[in-house]
C-alpha cells in the first residue's frame, strides 16, 4: 500500500529530527516521568509545513454554550504555541514509542553494536498453542475445525442437504486449540547499579545518574527479555535498595566503595552464577574515596573477585563541586589494559550522551 | 454496485427510494465497505484512494490510525465529490450507524450536485487524482524523490494563496497542460518585453534616476498592472520554473482548488446533510430498537463545544429555523417592521413554503452569504453563541461578548477566505530589480511572523530572487523581506 511508504517517509524525518535534536530528549527531564508501562512519550516534530496565518492569539472565535462574558472558555492552549520565536514550522506532537524503538533509535544514534546474546543454558518455558484437542474452555473453541469435523459427519451420513447448508455441531465435533509446551533458550543479563550517595553527590549528580542509568537499562533491555536489575547505594556502608529508594534517597555520610563492591560481589555469588548470565555493574560516583588503603582494596576486590564474573565493568564519575575525582585516576592506573573495565567521566547533562557511548559501545 | 452485504443493500435502496422522494437529486452513489485502515488510508488522502507520493499524507495516516486504534477518535463517514459519488462505510460498524450514514451521505451528494458553488469542479476528480500520482511518480523516477519532495514542499507553503471566487470567473483555467504549450513569459530567461521597455530604454532610464524615491520607481515600472489574488497561477506563468516544476506547482493548485467548494460550504453542507438524515431517520427508517443508539450517535456529532462552534448544529438548526420561518411566513418587510414581541412570537401565515425555501438556499448559498442572510437575534440566543477572545492578562480565552452585530461579525470574518489572510500579488518587479512583492490587505489581525518568514524563505525557493511582503505590524505598515540569506524589516 502506497500509504505505508509514505508513512516509512514520515518516519524517517521524524526521525532524522529526533537524530538531529537527541540531546536535548536525552536531558529532557521529563521524559522519564512520562514513563508508562511499555511506552515512552516523547515530543517529537509534528511537521506544520508553514504559511502564511494569522497569529494564534490574535483571532478568537464563536463557541456555543453557557457563560457569562470574562468567563474562560477552556479552550485547549494550542501546543507550541506557548513560545512564540521559536522554531517555526514544528510543533510539538507527543508520540508514543515504545522502548524497542527508542533502543533502536538510540542504538543508531550511538552506533552501538547490536550485544551478543550470552548464556542460552538456561531454557524458558513457552506455551505454544499449536495443537487440537477433543476437550477444553470455550475461548479456545477451534472454530473452523469443528465446522469441519460437523460437516463431515453430515456428509458421511448422508444428512448434508446443499440446498438448505445449515450444520449443527454436536459436543464430539468441538475441537479445541491446545497448548504444547516449548523450550526457548534464553538469555539472561543482571545490570547492577551501585551509586555513591555520600554528602558530596549532590541532586545534580544524582539527577545524571538517574539519567544514564534509565538510557542504559533502555538499551540493555533491547537485547535481554528479562533484564534484572539490581540497586545498590552507599556511602561508608553499603545496601541494596529497591529502584525508587535508588533514585530518590540522599544519604550522607563518609565514603568507603569497598562496602559497595563487596556487597555486589555477594550478590554475584549468590544469585547470578557467571556462566549463565551476563552482568553488567555500573557504578556512579563523585570519585572521592576516604582512604587510599580503601581504594586499594576496591582493586582487589575487582580483579579478584568481580572482573572474573562479569562481562563488563562501567565506572562513571559524575563531576562535583566537591569531590576530588581520585578514584577514576586510580582505576586508570590499576587496569590500563583491562578491556572490561570501561571509565567515563561525566561533567554534566549534556555528557550523558556520550558517556553512554562510552559505556556500551563497548559493552559486550 | 460494491461489495456492501445484502443487509446494507437492502437499507441502501430504501434509504435512496426515500432520499428521491423528498426530492433529493444525486449523481450515481457508490458505497464501499471499508476496514477502518483503508479508511485512515483514504482519509489521510483528502478522501482518495490514490494520491502522489508525499510524506504529509503518511504523517496524517500515521495520526488517524493511531488515534482510532487507541480508541480516541472514528470516522463514521467519508464521501467524495465525483460524478459517481463514492461514500465510504466503515466495516463492522452498527446497521443504525451505517444507515445514518448512508442518510447523512446521500445528502451530502445532493448538495455536490446541486449547489452552484460547486459547479467548476472537476467530477472526475477519482481520475485526476490518479493522473497527477501517475505524473509526479513519473518526475519522481526522473528527478529524484528528495528533488520532487522537496519542491513539492514549496508549493505547499503557498497552496493557501489562490483567488478562491476566480473559478467562478468565465475565464478561469484550471487544466493547465494549455499553459505549458503557450510561450511562457519568465521574467529572468526570455520574454523581457515588458521589462525591456522600462529598462533599456535608456530616457526612461534617466528619468527614473532624476526621480529616485523607490515609490515613483515601483509606481511606473509594476507588472502585473493590476494585483493578482491567484498567486499560484502568477507564479506557475512568470517564475523561473522548470517544465516539471511548472507541471507540480499545477497540479498542486488544481487539488487546491478542487477543495474549495467544500471549505466554502463547510456549515451548509454538513448542516444540509444533517438535516436530511434527521429527517430520514427518525420518520421513515429507524427501527424501534434503534432509536436509543441513533439518538446517542446523532448527539455526538451535533454538540457544541465552548471554543470552537460546530458546523453540523449551526448547519442543520438554520435550515431547520428558515425552514420554519417560511412555512409560517416570517420573512418579508412585514416580519422586518414588526416589533410587537407577542405578535412576532404567534406569527404564522401558514404558507407553507418551507422545503421549497431551503432547497433554493442549498441551491444559491455558500456560508458567508449563508450565514449574512439567516443567522439572527433570536437564533443567536437560542443556541448560545457568543465570541471568545485571547486574554493576554489572564493567559486563557475568554467569552467576549454573546452581542448578535459581534457574533455575526466574527463568524464572517473566520469564513472569509476561510480564516486566512488575503495576499495578492503587488509587483513582479519590485525596486525595478525583478523582485517580487505581496500584499497582505490587513484587516486588523496579524499574521504569525515565524510561519511567515519561512514561508518567504519557501517563496524565494521558486521566485529565486528576492521577495518582500508588505504587511502590518504593532500598529505599523512593515515590509518584511528575504533576500535569500537574511531577513530585514522596513
Amino acid at each position: 500500500m502506497s500509504i505505508r511508504r509514505d508513512q516509512g517517509r514520515f518516519r524517517d524525518i521524524v526521525r532524522g529530527k529526533i537524530r538531529e535534536n537527541f540531546k536535548k530528549y536525552v536531558t529532557h527531564d521529563e521524559l522519564i516521568g512520562k514513563r508508562e508501562k511499555d511506552y515512552v512519550k516523547i515530543p517529537v516534530p509534528y511537521i506544520d509545513i508553514p504559511r502564511f496565518k494569522y497569529g494564534p492569539k490574535q483571532q478568537g472565535g464563536v463557541g456555543q454554550g453557557d457563560g457569562k462574558d470574562g468567563d474562560p472558555v477552556g479552550g485547549e492552549a494550542q501546543p507550541g504555541q506557548g513560545q512564540a520565536g521559536s522554531d517555526p514550522g514544528e510543533h510539538s506532537l507527543e508520540v508514543d514509542i515504545s522502548f524497542d524503538e527508542l533502543a533502536d533509535i538510540l542504538g543508531e544514534e550511538l552506533q552501538l553494536p547490536r550485544i551478543e546474546p550470552k548464556g542460552g543454558k538456561i531454557q524458558s518455558e513457552k506455551n505454544n498453542y499449536t495443537g487440537m484437542a477433543p476437550t477444553g474452555p470455550d475461548s479456545l473453541k477451534h472454530f473452523k475445525s469443528s465446522y469441519k469435523r460437523a460437516l463431515k459427519r453430515y456428509i458421511s451420513s448422508g444428512i448434508y442437504d446443499p440446498k438448505n447448508p445449515v450444520v449443527i455441531p454436536i459436543r464430539g465435533d468441538f475441537r479445541y486449540r491446545s497448548a504444547k509446551k516449548v523450550e526457548q533458550p534464553q538469555a539472561n543479563a543482571v545490570v547492577i547499579y551501585i551509586m555513591d550517595v555520600s554528602g558530596s553527590m549532590g541532586e545534580e549528580q544524582k539527577e545524571i545518574v538517574r539519567l544514564e542509568s534509565f538510557w542504559i537499562n533502555t538499551w540493555l533491555k533491547k537485547h535481554y527479555k528479562g533484564l534484572e536489575t539490581r540497586f545498590i547505594v552507599h556511602d561508608a556502608a553499603a545496601k541494596e535498595v529497591d529502584e525508587d529508594t535508588f533514585f530518590k534517597t540522599s544519604e550522607s555520610g563518609g565514603t568507603l566503595i569497598s562496602s559497595a563492591y563487596k556487597l555486589c560481589y555477594e550478590m554475584i555469588e549468590r544469585d547470578y552464577p557467571a556462566d549463565q548470565w551476563n552482568i553488567y555493574p555500573f557504578h556512579f560516583s563523585d570519585g572521592d574515596n576516604w582512604s587510599s588503603d580503601d581504594t586499594k582494596m576496591c582493586m582487589r576486590f575487582l580483579q579478584e573477585q568481580i572482573l572474573p564474573k562479569v562481562n563488563f565493568f562501567g565506572y562513571g564519575q559524575v563531576e562535583s563541586k566537591y569531590g576530588s575525582g581520585q578514584f577514576y585516576k586510580d582505576l586508570e592506573k590499576e587496569f590500563p589494559a583491562e578491556e572490561k573495565v570501561v571509565l567515563s567521566r561525566i561533567k554534566n547533562k549534556e555528557h550523558i550522551l556520550g558517556s553512554i557511548k562510552d559505556f556500551l559501545g563497548k559493552a559486550r | 454496485m460494491a461489495n456492501l452485504t445484502p443487509e446494507l443493500e437492502k437499507a441502501r435502496l430504501k434509504i435512496l427510494k426515500i432520499s428521491e422522494d423528498f426530492g433529493l437529486d444525486c449523481y450515481e452513489t457508490i458505497f464501499e465497505l471499508i476496514n477502518y485502515d483503508q479508511m485512515s488510508q483514504f482519509a489521510s488522502y483528502g478522501g482518495f484512494p490514490v494520491r502522489y507520493p508525499h510524506w504529509r499524507f503518511g504523517m496524517e495516516y500515521e495520526r488517524l490510525s493511531k488515534s482510532y486504534e487507541y480508541g480516541l477518535s472514528k470516522i463514521y463517514e467519508m464521501v467524495i465529490n465525483n460524478n459517481p459519488c463514492y461514500a465510504y462505510l466503515m466495516e463492522g460498524n452498527r446497521l443504525v450507524d451505517q444507515k445514518l450514514v448512508m442518510a447523512h451521505m446521500y445528502g451530502h451528494c445532493d448538495f455536490f450536485k446541486n449547489n452552484k458553488w460547486f459547479e467548476p469542479t472537476d467530477r472526475k476528480m477519482m481520475d485526476t487524482m490518479a493522473n497527477h500520482a501517475t505524473r509526479i511518480r513519473r518526475y519522481i523516477d526522473r528527478y529524484g524523490l528528495d528533488e520532487v519532495e522537496k519542491f513539492i514542499d514549496h508549493c505547499l507553503s503557498i497552496e493557501n494563496l489562490i483567488d478562491r471566487y476566480s473559478p467562478y470567473k468565465p475565464t478561469f483555467k484550471s487544466n493547465v497542460v494549455e499553459l505549458e504549450e503557450q510561450q511562457k513569459t519568465s521574467l529572468f530567461t526570455s520574454g523581457k518585453e515588458f521589462l525591456d521597455e522600462y529598462i533599456s530604454s535608456a530616457a526612461k532610464f534617466r528619468a527614473g534616476a532624476e526621480n529616485h524615491d523607490e515609490q515613483g520607481v515601483d509606481e511606473r515600472n509594476k507588472f502585473p498592472e493590476r494585483p493578482e489574488r491567484d498567486v499560484l497561477l502568477f507564479l506557475m506563468n512568470h517564475a523561473p520554473l522548470k517544465n516539471w516544476q511548472q507541471d507540480v506547482l499545477s497540479i498542486v493548485r488544481a487539488e487546491a482548488y478542487y477543495y474549495v467548494p467544500q471549505g466554502m460550504t463547510k456549515i451548509m453542507n454538513e448542516g444540509w446533510a444533517s438535516y436530511w438524515h434527521s429527517k430520514m431517520m427518525t420518520e421513515k427508517i429507524l427501527a424501534d430498537s434503534e432509536v436509543i443508539d441513533y439518538a446517542d450517535a446523532c448527539a455526538g456529532t451535533l454538540a457544541m463545544s465552548p471554543t470552537s462552534f460546530n458546523p453540523y448544529k449551526v448547519g442543520i438548526e438554520l435550515f431547520r429555523n428558515i425552514e420554519e420561518r417560511w412555512n409560517k411566513g416570517q420573512f418579508g418587510k412585514e416580519w422586518n417592521d414588526c416589533n410587537d414581541i407577542a405578535e412576532r412570537k404567534n406569527w404564522d401565515k401558514k404558507l407553507g413554503l418551507g422545503r421549497e425555501k431551503i432547497f433554493q438556499v442549498r441551491r444559491d448559498y455558500n456560508d458567508v452569504t449563508f450565514i449574512d442572510e439567516f443567522l439572527t437575534e433570536e437564533f443567536c440566543v437560542q443556541n448560545k453563541m457568543f465570541v471568545y477572545r485571547f486574554n493576554q492578562r489572564t493567559g486563557q480565552y475568554e467569552v467576549d461578548t454573546r452581542q448578535f452585530p459581534s457574533v455575526k461579525k466574527q463568524l464572517l470574518f473566520q469564513l472569509t477566505n476561510f480564516g486566512q489572510p488575503i495576499i495578492h500579488v503587488e509587483n513582479a518587479n519590485h525596486k525595478n530589480r525583478g523582485e517580487l512583492l505581496l500584499r497582505h490587505l490587513f484587516e486588523g489581525v496579524e499574521m504569525q511572523q515565524n510561519y511567515m518568514e519561512e514561508t518567504l524563505r519557501n517563496l524565494h525557493k521558486i521566485w529565486k530572487r528576492p521577495v518582500h511582503i508588505s504587511t502590518s505590524f504593532d500598529g505599523k505598515d512593515t515590509i518584511v523581506s528575504f533576500d535569500g540569506k537574511a531577513f530585514s524589516q522596513a
